[in-house]
């Protein structure tokens, strides 16, 4: 296993209580934060290398210096816990069973960013764990962890959890912007960034919560050591949730640059293909990056061995690469279908589309009902090129990426997987039974 | 002065003019249709997508290129850009994916609704589209529903500009009037059937795009092409009193605002002016309105939108005639 940084105490019983946190080391990269000028902890993060992890992957400390920084008008810390990407569950672990952590990266975030009161926005669903937040908050404050003067340091900080009502569209920065503030949860048009206009019209950074968790092994250890770990522009650790046909489904904290092969195959991590099948396809970075074949997520086209980075996942472009995206990494053995996967996916981004702007509002919805003729039976030849002129009448002509993430997934099984359209729209009886896989005939069919 | 040069026109604008404004300014010929830009309404604008234009040169200083087609209602010229609209084939092509959007649930019953023959969706189809739909499954309904005793909102003909939330928002006071839902099924909604009982809210009729908004008193009286504008003034304490009137023989069938060139309201109207005077002696009579090409009965209508404007004919030539 190598180096665990967020879960290394995470079989620690009772982790999520303060008094265990601080026991194992917990609220020492605070204290270390409290001592240092802000400047130099926007410094460490730089130097840390540590990019996003909620998706995009931008760098945390270049973002954290566009914060605009006007006299007189105060400045917000945003966390994006509103974890809805089918596929990835890394957040809601790591919240629920190391809220402190959490926590503590907000505190010694919003002190390097000088924001005197924070949030953490997350999903409405997991409303157990907004309680476990408010639980470990409410500890803070108890201890001089949060409030006025904050360890002696003159540093004040008020903390808010706000669940959101289950929308995924509340984790698009700007639509959760808009959610915080209370109202309808549409994307923002960009610029301004909420780089300068953020809550409120003030300037806010918004962060995922393993990003704002990252600082604290990162003022623990220094940001050059943290940069050690990974490899080229990948630094650090990042938390994978692996599911699907797997033996070992569940979260996992791997140093960037790990083998894809090695993650799927070692007992460390995914135990492998379950059943003794053979892998078909693995989705790597939540339901929106593009799918890859074995042969192509095991080694790059250019006959590489595929490596768990941002820049080895990126490799050949879409054409023959995917995305780290979010870390969600969902496997398919052989007999699951890319179709059906396909449509599902289709059904959550035509269900999410917040219906701003008319490609996505009305391009994921066609969509969804072409592939779903498809899957009853009723395909057409023409359906598959269809499919591939919308989702390229979608990409890139929205106002937020939702409509790129629900493009990409199509375009990809398309691009990857075209055999297998064909061949059920040729051939229905060749659409196997798919209860297995979801439970589609307990919901109501859209209309075809 | 920023500088900026689109389909080969270089113009001059103030810091802070969007391309969409500033091909206006050079004229129709490179100006993008816009079905949810509305000068007069702030932060309208960016949902339809149907004015995106490719930005080919960012600026002067920094000259490289924008990744993706940009929204030209919502993006500021910047000193030395250039873009590409009707000149580019990508441009006309992704467009015209944006109008079959716009009309996959659309119920183009054009012969029963009220906004024919000055429906900017009817244009944007003519000119812009494809001549065919792909979309075979079964359309989006809603019911209708009455805003008030003056105002129909029929959602199945909505295209989603925002243009009336926004109208309600800014130029009334009081508001009910938003979205519900979410993604294909959002709708406007005034929580729910509420009458938005405001002086103003008679505006949202001339904002709208489309039929999903009508004026009642109007309704089914007769067709656009059937009646002659003339455009007329009273004094109004609450309003500046400048409308249009629409003659069919000597009897007022409706009064709207003034439409300038680009089918935008030249000055709001209150309620009392729109649906309470409808006797010519409430008016003076200024002469014969100036129609914008979007009314069938514009001098131009047809041949405008022929000659400069059809896509299949435009694609047809930039791909030499293929
Ligand atoms: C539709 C959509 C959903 C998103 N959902 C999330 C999410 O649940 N969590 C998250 O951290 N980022 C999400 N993002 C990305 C955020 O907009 C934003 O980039 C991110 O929170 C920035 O944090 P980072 O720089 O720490 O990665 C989403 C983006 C889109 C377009
Ligand atoms: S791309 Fe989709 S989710 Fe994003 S603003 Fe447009 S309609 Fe809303
Ligand atoms: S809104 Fe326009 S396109 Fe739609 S039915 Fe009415 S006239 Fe026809
Ligand atoms: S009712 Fe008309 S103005 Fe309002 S959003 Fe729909 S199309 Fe636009
Ligand atoms: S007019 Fe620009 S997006 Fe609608």
């Amino acid at each position: 296993m190598g180096k665990q940084l967020l879960l290394e105490h995470i079989n620690v019983p009772g982790l999520a209580r303060l008094d265990v946190y601080r026991a194992n080391g917990g609220y020492k990269a605070l204290e270390k934060a409290l001592k240092m000028k802000p400047e130099e902890v926007v410094e460490e993060v730089k130097k840390s290398g540590l990019r996003g992890r909620g998706g995009a992957g931008f760098p945390t400390g270049m973002k954290w210096s566009f914060l605009a920084k006007p006299e007189g008008v105060p400045r917000h810390l945003v966390c994006n816990a509103d974890e809805s990407e089918p596929g990835t569950f890394k957040d809601r672990f790591l919240m629920q069973h190391n809220p402190h952590v959490l926590v503590e990266g907000m505190i010694l975030s919003s002190f390097a960013l000088g924001a005197n009161t924070s949030y953490i926005y997350i999903r409405g669903e997991l409303l157990y764990v907004y309680h476990i937040l408010e639980k470990a908050i409410a500890e803070a404050y108890a201890a001089g962890l949060l409030g006025k003067n904050i360890l002696g340091s003159g540093f004040d900080l008020d903390l808010y959890v706000h669940p959101g009502a289950g929308a995924y569209i509340c984790g698009e920065e700007t639509a959760l912007i808009e959610s915080l503030e209370g109202k309808r949860g549409n994307p923002r048009i960009k610029p301004p960034f909420p780089a300068v206009s953020g809550v409120w019209s003030r300037p806010t950074v918004v962060n995922n919560v393993e990003t704002i968790a990252a600082t604290v092994p990162i003022i623990n250890m220094g940001g050059e050591e943290y940069a050690k770990i990974g490899i080229g522009k990948s630094t650090g650790t990042k938390l994978i949730s692996a599911c699907g046909h797997i033996n070992k489904p569940g979260v996992y904290e791997i140093e960037l640059g790990l083998p894809v092969e090695e993650f799927i195959y070692s007992e460390q991590y995914c135990g492998g293909i379950r059943n003794g099948k053979k892998l078909k396809a693995v989705v790597a970075g939540g339901s929106s990056v593009p799918i890859l074949p074995t042969e192509l997520i095991l080694k790059t086209a250019k006959g590489e061995p595929r490596l768990m980075s941002y820049e080895s996942l990126a490799d050949g472009g879409f054409a023959t690469g995917t995305m780290l995206g979010s870390g969600g990494f969902i496997v398919m053995d052989e007999t699951a279908s890319v179709v059906k996967n396909l449509w599902n996916f289709t059904r959550f981004y035509h269900h999410e589309s917040c219906g701003q702007c008319s490609p996505c509002r009305e391009g994921t919805g066609w969509m969804e009902k072409v592939l779903h003729r498809i899957l009853d039976g009723h395909g057409k030849q023409s359906d598959v090129d269809l499919l591939w002129d919308i989702q390229s009448k979608i990409d890139g002509k929205t106002i937020c990426p939702l409509g790129d993430a629900a493009a990409w997934p199509v375009a990809s099984a398309i691009r990857h997987f075209r055999a297998e359209f064909e061949e059920y729209i040729k051939n229905p009886s060749s659409i196997k039974d798919e209860k297995h896989y979801y439970n589609v005939r307990n919901e109501k069919a859209p209309v075809a | 002065m920023p500088k900026v040069t689109i389909d080969g026109h270089e113009i001059e604008v103030p810091k802070g003019t969007t391309i969409l404004q500033a091909a206006r300014m050079i004229g129709p010929e490179v100006a993008p249709p816009a079905m949810c830009y509305y000068t007069k309404l702030k932060t309208s604008g960016g949902y339809c997508r149907t004015c995106i234009v490719k930005v080919t040169k960012g600026s002067a200083q920094n000259p490289n290129p924008m990744p993706k087609p940009v929204a030209s209602c919502r993006t500021e010229v910047m000193d030395g850009m250039e873009v590409v609209n009707f000149t580019s084939p990508e441009v006309l092509e992704a467009r015209k994916g944006v109008v079959e959007f716009l009309l996959i649930n659309h119920p183009l019953d054009c012969p029963v609704c009220d906004q024919a023959g000055e429906c900017h969706l009817q244009d944007l189809g003519y000119e812009h589209g494809a001549a065919k739909t792909r979309y075979d499954f079964e359309r989006r309904t809603f019911e209708k529903i009455d805003i008030g005793d003056k105002i129909q909102l029929h959602m199945t003909r909505c295209i989603l500009c925002y243009r009336c939330v926004k109208t309600a928002d800014q130029i009334t006071d009081g508001r009910v009037h938003g979205v519900i839902n979410r993604g294909d099924v959002a709708e406007i909604s005034t929580y729910i059937e509420n009458a938005i009982d405001n002086d103003f809210s008679g505006n949202v009729i001339d904002v709208c795009p489309v039929g999903a908004l009508t004026d009642k008193t109007f309704r089914f009286k007769s067709r656009v092409w059937f009646t002659k504008p003339v455009d007329a003034h009273r004094h109004c304490d609450k309003c500046s009193g400048k409308v249009r009137l629409w003659f069919k023989g000597s009897e007022v069938l409706r009064v709207t605002a003034r439409k300038d060139q680009w089918g935008e309201v030249e000055d709001w109207i209150c309620n009392t002016c729109r649906f309470d005077k409808k006797q010519l002696s409430d008016w003076t009579v200024e002469g014969p309105s100036r129609i914008d090409r979007h009314s069938v009965i514009s001098q131009g209508h047809y041949e405008l939108a022929k000659l400069k404007l059809d896509t299949g004919k435009k694609l047809k030539e930039l791909h030499g005639g293929k």
